[in-house]
Parts: C-alpha cells; structure tokens; sequence
C-alpha cells in the first residue's frame, strides 16, 4: 500500500526528517509517535503534499505510483486521504457541495459517472447518522463556526463518505473530549477492512485504546528508531522516550 | 474627427424623429451645448479620478439605423426567461425580435419613438427630471443623441407576472457605432414588478453603450431591478440610473457586470419620504484589462428611510475595478438607517482596486455604517479542498463563489445567478444538481 524509503525532507534548508524507512500493507493499521519535533507533523505534510517542505532524498511509493510526483489532488483521487489536525473553516462553501465535489472528482479520476442525487443523498445520511450528526450539517458552510469536536467528526465524515484506501490521521484525537472521542474512533474503527490502511499520528497513547494499531513506531528526530506491536506506545507513555534513544545508539 | 468635435459631427448624422416635438429638440441642444462645453471627463475630475476615459474619447464612433440581427444566434446569447421582451440592436429597436405578448392591463411596455410619436407629452415629464444634462458628460451626450430606448409603466396596483426584459445587443462591425439608449420606468403605486436590463454583444464588438436609466417608484410601489452587463471585453458600457422613491417604497438594484472594457455606473438613488427602502446590491468581476467603475450614491432626503448596499468586487489578472459609495442623509432626515459594505477579492498580483466609502450626515439621530475589506483567496481553504479530490480549478471557483455569495444568493433569478456563477468561477459541479440534492433531501 504505502513504502516510505529513506526519506529526507527538509523546510527552509532545515532537515527534519532524516531517513525514514516505513511500510504498510493493506489492512493494516499503524501508529507514529514522538515527541514534540520528532518530525510527525512534517511526515504527515510531505505525504498530503503540502507545500513548504522540500524532500531532499528518498521515495514514496503509493499503490505501486510515485507519490511525491502526484499534485494534492490526485492523491485524494488515488485513494489516500488525510484526516487534519486543524482542518481549515472555508465559509461560504457548503459541507454537502465539497461532499459531493469531492466524490464525483474520484469517481471521474475511475472513469465513472456523477453519482446520482437520490444515491448520495442516502449515502451521506448514512454517514451522517453514524458519525452522529444531524442532516442541518450539510448546509452548514465547511468547518465554520464547528466546535473542535465537530471539526473532527467532519473529517471523519468525509472519510466515511469518500472511503480511502489509505487514511491518514493527524493528531485526530487532539481536543476531543470523550464522548467525541468515542465517536470519531467508532468512525475510524469502521474504515478498518482487509484492503484498507490507516496511518495515525498521534501525541497520547490514549487514542490507541480506542483505536487498536497492528504496528506502532517511534518517530524522534526525523527518524524511526523503533517498532512494535501496540505494547510499545504503552511502554513510552510509562517510561518516556528518553530510553529509546540511548537503545538506539547502542 | 475624434474628440468632442468628433461626437457633435455625429449629431449631424443622426435620424431624425418624425416631427420631433420641441422640448425634445431644446434638450438636444442643451446636451449638446453641456458637453461642448465640459468635454470628456478627465481624471482631475474627482468623480473620475480612477477611470481614465481617453480611448473612448480618442474613438470615432458611428450611428446605425438597422437592427438586423440573426435571431438563432441571440436566442443563445439571451437569458433563457419567460418575460416580456424588448430587443435593441445597437439600440435600434426590433419589432421582430421583441415579444410583448400577453401583455394587458394597466402596464405599457413599448420603445420611446414610439411613446413619443403616439403622446410625446405624456414622456415630458419622466424624461430627464432625475438626470440633467450637467450629472455628466455622457448623461449630456445621451441627451444631445435622445431617439431611443424603452418605457415601461406599471399602473397602480398592477402586479406583474413575468419581468420585462430590456435587452441590449451590441454588434461587430468594421466601424464601432454608438448608442445612447434611455430608459424610463414608471412603477405606479402598490405596483410590483422586475425589470431586467441585459446588456450583451458579439464576441469583438468595441462599440460605446452610453445608457441612461430613470426609475420612478411611486408610493408603496416594489420594483426589483436587475441590471446585467455582459458585454465584449473591448465594449464601452456607460450608465446612469436614477431612482426616486416616494413613501413605503421598496426599490432593489442589483447592479452586476462582467464584460467591458471599460465599465462605468453611476447610481443615484432619492429616498423622497417616509418608510422608503433603497437596496443596492452590486458585483463586478474583471479579468484581462477590464477596468470597472461603480460609483452609488443614496440621498436620505426624508426622516425613516432605509438603505442597505452591499458590493462584491473580484478582480483578476491586471484588471482594475473601483468603488465610490455615497451615503448621504440630509438634514432633518432622523431615524435614517444606512448600511455600506464593499468586499473586493483580488486574484492576481497585479489586479487593483481603489474604493472609498462616504458618509455626509447631517441629521444626529441615525444610525450608519460603512465597511471595505480587500483581500486574496485562503490558499489554505485551497489546499484544504484539493486535498478532498477538488482540482485547483474547481476548488479556486468554488472559493470564489462563496466569496460572491452573499449577492448571489439574493438574486432571485436563477438563470441570471446562473450566468453569473459560470462567469465567476468557470467549470463547476452544475448548480442544479444542488438543487436536486435539496430536493432528494426533502423527499
């Protein structure tokens, strides 16, 4: 699915991240934490394709393409979405238009029609219904004036709605309280099949009870320097992750 | 010969009416002899400080006598609406293509040759009291050139069915014409009605529209007024409109304009009495060289009256767009409510604009306001809906579009939103299929 090769990414001539070496397969779920500057912020910006970070070295290869040739746009359409930390407020543009923008430009990207209203329309208060949000959200101008939670169940929803092949999730549980929480995970956790990925990003190790990673690495200054299997973001959180280097070095 | 003497030679030219009635010739001359002597604007004028009017001067413009136009190819150019229709060929009025059918009651619609042949003195008394020929140069020379243009009166009471539908066309051809159209409304009391002035042409047509415009809202009367201006990108569009309101009126403008080379509207709007209701909603969009100019002015001249203004300005690559609001509330006019906003996205570095808002208030209890904000699009709402899918095209129009909205979705006119909506923000997903969404979503 994904296959991150020694990759070095810099931002104003400054490298953060300094040979990264990751690979998911299809339904598997991963967990990158670090503390703060380890570089996840910067791994999650290279992989949605966010300008501002030059890669200096390495490859990312996505379903077999070269990800860091492909526009923003043309990631989405291929399947890897990105959940955002602080997804954006676009007053004005309504959260069912983007919806619907955004499913009929994947489904053009397949050689497949519009799809039909009546069809959407069941789809989207499907989604709607589970991610617990009421219909008066489709009208609503993307993001604007949501709380942190909803701003987070919308992520998800457009998740749910445009099914990724690949989701990625940026500190998604950053300023969710736990009813929220409950929520948006349950959103996560129904992504999970055998062809489908999910990369989180996250700080706390909380999350991971919510949602079960199959593989969780440590991310510090710029670099992997351990996996494992979900014990170890349990052992971070009690030990710190000042031990993980002194190991790595050795 | 350009220049002023240039024009004047053109009066020469000019077809006579049949047995022109005197106050018609002696407004004629007075036009003639006011722009003589005030000439072309030039940008020491304050009023045109930011609007350079010298490649209109610089022209020689001719007159056409015939309205000789294909019709299939104007039904594609026209606003797919049902409405009683006027046509104007470089502003020859076309029987042919006109369609005034079903049209009964207390309302006539008809062009002014017409009305003045039939009963010029009935046309005396509209014609030219809320524009003399001192507003400007051009309301001069469209005195000195008064043949025709359209006259529209709504008995009293009278509720329209359909809008009347007042469309320009403007031709290619070897030689630029001009035109001087002038169009009279005459809504009565308690009337209700729309009236669209559509202003359109051939790709390439460089012709001068000088149009001047006066409306007169009588008491308690409702009129909506859509002005759409979609002509060539090397036309010339010049206009005045002017509105007098009378107790409990209730006058919507929406002043939208897309084409042009250069284009200038002038807005005055006379709240006469009581309780009357003046609603200004305007958005221009320039690209290439365009150059828009929309200068409003709105006199409180009564106690309780209302105005309300809101222009959206979107300008790309070198165009240039300018905005001059007026608010004036005059003495003793209390309790005057008056609102200004002016928003202006610029899409290219190189696009500018220069708006400036004014309030004269000489009454102490009112309450006004006055907004402008000028900026760019959100590059990260841009990156922010690529990231879903959307090509940059699409996600730039979209944002765009949101940026309009707020006029936008006060038309009420759907295929004139419609028009307005593909010009903005190019190829979108088609607005209808909003629609049906709503509709699946009601069901």
């Amino acid at each position: 699915m994904l296959e991150i090769k020694d990759l070095h990414a810099s931002i104003d001539g400054t490298e953060i991240l300094k040979g990264i070496n990751l690979t998911i397969n299809p339904g598997e779920v991963h967990a990158i934490m670090g503390p703060n500057g380890a570089g996840k912020s910067t791994l999650s910006a290279v992989l949605a394709g966010n300008e501002g970070y030059e890669v200096t070295q390495g490859t990312i290869t996505f379903e077999g393409e070269d990800l860091l040739e492909m526009a923003v746009e043309d990631r989405a359409r291929a399947g890897l979405l990105m959940g955002f930390q602080y997804p954006v407020e676009i007053p004005g543009v309504k959260n069912v238009y983007l919806l619907k923008a955004a499913l009929n430009a994947q489904r053009e990207a397949r050689g497949e029609g519009e799809i039909p209203a009546p069809e959407f329309m069941k789809l989207v208060r499907e989604k709607l219904a589970y991610m617990k949000m009421d219909n008066s959200f489709l009208q609503r101008a993307v993001n604007e004036g949501f709380s942190g939670g909803e701003k987070k169940r919308n992520e998800i929803l457009q998740m749910l709605v445009l099914q990724p092949k690949l989701a990625l999730l940026d500190e998604i549980d950053s300023g969710l309280d736990i009813d929220a929480m409950k929520v948006v995970s349950q959103g996560v956790n129904s992504l999970r099949s055998e062809d489908r990925s999910i990369l989180m990003v996250t700080h706390y190790q909380r999350l991971l009870n919510h949602i079960e990673p199959d593989v969780v690495h440590i991310l510090m200054d710029g670099r992997v320097v351990k996996s494992g299997d979900k014990t170890l973001a349990t052992e971070v959180e009690d030990r710190g992750y000042d031990w993980l280097t002194e190991g790595s070095v050795a | 010969m350009t220049g002023v003497q240039g024009f004047l030679d053109q009066l020469g030219a000019r077809k006579q009416l049949d047995a022109e009635p005197s106050w018609i010739a002696a407004r004629r001359q007075a036009g003639a002899a006011r722009f003589e002597a005030v000439g072309f604007p030039n940008r020491k004028n304050e009023e045109w400080k930011y609007t350079d009017v010298s490649a209109i001067a610089k022209q020689q413009f001719a007159l056409t006598d015939n309205a000789d136009f294909d019709r299939a190819q104007l039904d594609a150019m026209m606003l797919e609406i049902d409405a009683y229709r006027m046509v104007f060929v470089d502003g020859v009025f076309s029987a042919e293509l006109s369609s005034l059918e079903g049209l009964e009651g207390d309302v006539s619609v008809e062009p002014l040759s017409q009305a003045l042949a039939s009963n010029h003195e009935a046309v005396g008394g509209a014609l030219g009291r809320l524009n003399n020929v001192d507003f400007s140069a051009f309301s001069a020379l469209n005195a000195a050139f008064t043949a025709e243009g359209a006259i529209v009166r709504i008995g009293r009471r009278v509720a329209l069915d359909k809008p009347v539908y007042l469309l320009f066309v403007s031709r290619k051809q070897d030689a630029p014409v001009m035109t001087h159209p002038r169009v009279i409304i005459e809504a009565g009391s308690q009337s209700e009605a729309t009236i669209i002035e559509h202003y359109i042409g051939e790709e390439g047509a460089a012709n001068l529209t000088n149009v001047v415009s006066e409306l007169f809202v009588e008491k308690a009367a409702h009129l909506v007024h859509y002005k759409l201006q979609e002509a060539s990108t090397q036309e010339f569009h010049i206009a005045s409109v002017h509105i007098e309101q009378a107790r409990d009126s209730h006058y919507r403008s929406f002043n939208l304009n897309l084409g042009g080379s250069i284009a200038r509207n002038d807005l005055v709007a006379e709240l006469n009495d009581e309780n009357a209701v003046c609603d200004y909603y305007g958005l221009f969009f320039g690209r290439g060289r365009q150059h828009m100019d929309n200068h409003t002015k709105v006199h409180h001249n009564a106690p309780r009256t209302y105005s309300n203004e809101n222009y959206k300005g979107i300008l790309d690559d070198r165009a240039r767009g300018v905005f001059n609001g007026l608010v004036h509330i005059k003495r003793d006019a209390q309790q005057v409510r008056g609102y200004q906003n002016n928003a202006n996205l610029l899409l290219s570095d190189r696009a500018e604009i220069d708006t400036k808002p004014e309030l004269l208030i000489y009454a102490d209890d009112v309450l006004c306001s006055h907004g402008t904000t000028t900026g760019q699009l959100d590059e990260r709402a841009v990156f922010a809906m690529r990231a879903r899918g959307l090509d940059e095209a699409m996600a730039r129009g979209l944002l765009t579009l949101a940026f309009a909205g707020e006029v936008l979705d006060s038309v009420n006119e759907p295929n004139i939103a419609l028009r307005v909506e593909r010009a903005v923000a190019g190829k979108l997903p088609d607005r209808f299929n909003l629609q049906d969404l709503v509709e699946a979503q009601d069901a």
